[in-house]
């Protein structure tokens, strides 16, 4: 049995450019990996023809010396980006049959870096959910312990970076689903600012507040990912203008005069005392690396669940309206009329917590509701984004838990709607403000993964790989990894 | 009682834009169905709406052209309701910053006045694909050839008091937007697409009455049929002690009445969001100066300069400048000629009856400017007399070769020769003594009355060639000469 698949993303670059193995060998491992942990359930659609033509095509292409650096290096992708060619279910059984006859930008991105792809992700469905136990392919699994969710929506992205079945995985981020996942499988998640990542091909939850990122087992793994799929594309408008800098050249700057701001709301009298102990850990480590730390205000940032809760299902209630079961996607057998189309196309497509956000976002936006919970959730975004930057003014970034705790049980908050989105309490205020944000490992609790969280200025994504980079250099959390992989 | 109607108009206007408003797919009329819908038309998931600069151009010139405000902030909003040809479920429109805002146009009423409409706003619009009811027996066909071609919807106050000042504003805006060249205007083909909002209210009175909205109208005459049905059907409830209903009604043209389509109850409540996936759009100063820079003399304008440069009436100007390809046509013509008043009553009287009775556009008419000019210059110099001139026209219409050409293959070089005439007044004079002795024997008052039958006699003798005046003054000086002795 190889083990190549245990290298790092750095240490298969560096294998393939020694010739130590070729991408075949590489991805044949990936492969083989992927086919040992059926029982994740981390991947809807393998495709391993076309990751090993990619190889094989990369193969020859070193051969010549013609070879980008990342040519053969496995990647998979979560299902919610669509593939030409390849199914893109979404999670749900509305695309259980739909095929795209275009690639997302930012699996062309990936294609045009010579990277071989293993499959399609599972995820919630829509990308709706911290557990990924809403997806119609069933729930994924953690790899620290079978029984507990990986978190969501992004959950198989994160398992399967966790478990060795890929170096990369790309994933999705709303309201905090790469960064939650990724603490919850003690993996490195990065959500970029919103506009850095192309939305194109990505099908949409919530238009203002979706962004690609990437889950990986580094910081340093990150920058090179990220390298790939940031940039301006032209075929999504709110796509961001600013240059991409060098993002592997910043993990190396000294952290000496950095100034690191403690959200007071997120160590307060909520957090556990075994959360406590792991920040402060970190907080430590960061001290030791010269960075100075300071506590900052975020008036407003109670209001930041509420206010997701709102805007996302008021965006997914319009966005998943294309789903009629006219065009594309799920038919109910025999309508009797327009209306019947409707209502059973969507009422089989869809699952329980779509329909619900659904539900809740008609709500929000319908005729006299609308000043009430829409309106007053944007002028919250507001305020949120205004307490950002204030912040801002003061430290340089962020830090905070990425979750309340650990990987829960399956099933264990599935009742409870409420008690599942306070998942994201502590990651949704990025995406309202539209900043980057990155979850790296902890350390554990009670054997399983948490996550610290870094929060950046709009578009100092630099800033969190080098901070992260930095102290992954003096811990050693991002090296922990299940027993038995 | 009598009533007085309050009537506004919404007029979607199909924007001349090579490209849909949001994708690249082509917007030409008549294609196979779902043959120019992209990925983007079709509402596949994942795609994005990238604005269409040519859509704002077009746009920012009709604003220009009726004095509006341009809304150097505007933004898109999305209009939710499910239809089979409404790809995404919603579509993308503006509702509350619209690019044109308040503007006027000036209509002539039928006592040769002048009345302002105001113009409430334009905005721009994605239009929907269409729904085939009737070809599949029982099935609804579905074509989105149409779906995302930019329209700007231009909605008026309700400034108009009658069916003919409707129909009066639907032409001004049909010429105004066939001038400025953004769009074909043409209603058989649905470029232009008119919505009438009909109330009726005591003659008197100052308050609105409840309103209809009649929908989609086709053709200037159905407007104003349309409208004057429902003033009727309005008129008749009233005085039948009944109460008009608001709601939504449609045109039979076949049985020249209004129906119910839907009533308040029923509508959409349409959710408008602004749209998360398209930024607002700023306009800055440049732009609209560009665009500015590119507007046409429009209709008022030319009005004004044909009166001052041409010397035809008021009337004759407005008809001559109501399309622009006619007014060119006129103005060529005039131009060249240097007979302002000959070349209107050609164009309007000639030229615009073939016009009406062959169907043929202006630029493809047989008689084109030059030829027209030629012929008015042989009836200047007294070559042609008004007779001979429709003959030679007949023949340029049968393309029979130039107008000289003409004049010399069917020899109808006008007679200016004196003597030549009184020759032939004296042979007619000669073989009519009775009609002469009755002529000289006359009081005077009678004697221009009578004088029709030698100059008809005459004009025959010469085979219509001889010059009118000429021959007037030859014949009365004849009959003069000899009278009493």
């Amino acid at each position: 049995m190889s083990t190549l698949n245990s290298l790092s993303l750095i240490e298969q670059i560096n294998g393939l450019a020694a010739g130590t193995f070729s991408a075949t060998e590489l991805v044949k491992a990936h492969l083989d990996a992927i086919d040992r942990h059926r029982a994740l359930n981390a991947f809807i659609t393998v495709t391993p023809e076309l990751a090993l033509d990619a190889a094989a095509r990369a193969d020859q292409l070193r051969a010549r010396g013609e070879a980008t650096e990342l040519a053969g290096i496995p990647i998979a992708h979560k299902d919610l980006f669509c593939t030409e060619g390849v199914l893109t279910t979404c999670g749900s059984r509305m695309l259980s049959r739909f095929v795209a006859p275009y690639d997302a930008e930012v699996v062309t991105r990936c294609k045009a870096a010579g990277l071989s792809m293993l499959g399609k992700l599972n995820l919630d469905e829509f990308a709706m959910g911290s557990s990924n136990e809403n997806s119609a392919y069933g729930p994924v699994r953690n790899p620290w312990d079978l029984d507990r969710v990986p978190g969501g929506s992004s959950g198989g992205s994160a398992a399967a970076v966790a478990a060795r079945l890929t170096p990369l995985a790309t994933a999705t981020d709303t309201g905090g689903s790469i960064r939650q996942p990724a603490a919850l499988t003690g993996t490195c998640g990065l959500k970029p600012t919103y506009g850095r990542v192309s939305r194109w091909g990505m099908v949409a939850y919530a238009s203002s507040l979706d962004q690609g990122g990437l889950i990986a087992r580094s910081a340093a793994d990150l920058a090179i990912g990220l390298a790939v799929i940031a940039g301006h594309d032209p075929k999504d408008s709110t796509s961001a203008r600013d240059l991409v800098p060098s993002y592997r050249d910043a993990l190396d700057s000294p952290l000496k005069g950095l100034r690191i701001g403690l959200p007071t709301a997120f160590f307060d009298h909520r957090m556990s005392d075994a959360m406590r102990t792991r920040l402060t850990t970190v907080i430590q480590a960061l001290t030791d690396l010269g960075a100075a730390m300071i506590e900052v205000e975020l008036p407003h940032i109670d209001h930041a669940i509420p206010a997701y809760y709102v805007i996302a299902p008021a965006e997914a209630s319009s966005n998943l309206s294309r789903f009629d079961g006219v065009r594309f996607g799920h038919r109910a057998a025999d309508p009797k009329d327009l209306n019947d189309l409707y209502t059973r196309s969507r009422g089989e497509g869809f699952g329980s917590e779509v329909k619900r956000r659904i539900l809740m976002g008609t709500y929000a936006l319908s005729e006299g509701y609308y000043e009430a919970y829409y309106k007053k959730a944007q002028q919250i975004r507001r305020l949120i984004k205004m307490d950002f930057l204030q912040a801002f003014t003061q430290c340089d970034l962020l830090l905070g838990p990425t979750t309340p705790g650990v990987a829960f049980p399956i099933g264990a908050k599935t009742q409870d709607p409420v008690a599942m989105y306070l998942e994201d309490i502590y990651t949704v205020a990025t995406n309202l403000a539209g900043l980057p944000g990155g979850s790296f490992p902890a350390g554990r609790i009670d054997g399983l993964p948490v996550g610290f969280q870094l929060m950046a200025p709009h578009f100092a994504e630099s800033r969190i790989l080098n901070v992260a980079h930095q102290v992954q250099q003096v811990t050693p959390w991002h090296h922990d990894h299940p027993e038995g992989l | 009682m009598r009533y007085e109607a309050v009537i506004g108009l919404e007029v979607h206007v199909q924007l001349a834009t090579a490209s849909k408003i949001f994708s690249g797919a082509s917007t030409t009329f008549g294609a196979e169905p779902n043959r120019q819908a992209s990925a983007i038309d079709l509402g596949l998931p994942g795609v994005l709406p990238v604005p269409n600069q040519a859509a704002f151009e077009m746009a920012v010139k009709f604003g220009l052209a009726i004095g509006a405000e341009i809304g150097t902030y505007s933004a898109f909003d999305r209009k939710n309701y499910f239809y089979p040809d409404l790809p995404k479920g919603y579509q993308i429109s503006q509702f509350d910053a619209p690019i044109v805002k308040q503007g006027q146009v000036t209509i002539v009423l039928e006592d040769g006045q002048e009345k302002s409409i105001r113009v409430t706003r334009a905005h721009l619009e994605e239009d929907a694909g269409k729904s085939i009811h009737d070809a599949y027996d029982g099935m609804t066909g579905v074509d989105l050839n149409r779906a995302g071609t930019a329209l700007l919807e231009i909605v008026s106050e309700p400034d108009l008091r009658s069916a003919k000042e409707a129909v009066a504003y639907l032409k001004i805006i049909h010429s105004i937007i066939r001038y400025l060249g953004i769009s074909d205007g043409n209603m058989a083909e649905g470029s232009m697409r008119c919505d009438c909002n009909v109330s009726i209210r005591p003659v008197g009175t100052n308050t609105l009455g409840t309103r209809t909205e009649i929908k989609n109208v086709n053709s200037f005459r159905f407007v104003e049929r349309a409208i004057n049905s429902e003033i009727a059907r309005q008129i008749d409830l009233l005085d039948d002690g009944g109460r008009v209903t608001q709601e939504t009604r449609l045109y039979d043209p076949d049985r020249d009445e209004t129906r119910s389509m839907r009533s308040k109850e029923e509508a959409n409540d349409y959710r408008y969001f602004p749209d998360p996936d398209l930024l607002p759009v700023v306009l800055d100063a440049g732009f609209i100066d560009a665009c500015r820079a590119t507007l046409p003399e429009l209709p008022d304008a030319r009005k004004v300069r044909y009166v001052r440069d041409y010397g035809v009436t008021e009337y004759d100007a407005s008809v001559l400048v109501a399309d622009r390809e006619i007014a060119d046509y006129f103005e060529a013509v005039a131009k060249e000629s240097g007979q302002g008043k000959l070349a209107a009553n050609w164009v309007m009287g000639t030229v615009l009856s073939e016009l009406n009775q062959t169907d043929h556009a202006i630029t493809q008419f047989p008689v084109q400017p030059a030829a027209l000019t030629q012929l008015i210059v042989r009836i200047a110099d007294q070559t042609l007399n008004s007779k001979t001139a429709k003959t030679v026209f007949e023949g340029l219409m049968r393309q029979e070769g130039s107008v000289d050409a003409i004049i010399a293959a069917r020899g109808l070089v006008q007679v200016t020769d004196r003597g030549a005439i009184e020759a032939l007044v004296e042979r007619v004079l000669a073989s009519h003594p009775e009609q002469v002795a009755n002529y000289r024997a006359a009081a005077d008052e009678k004697r221009p009355k009578m004088l029709g039958f030698f100059v008809g006699q005459t004009m025959k003798a010469s085979q219509g060639k001889a010059n009118p005046q000429q021959l007037n003054a030859v014949l009365i000086a004849k009959l003069q000469e000899d009278d009493g002795a």
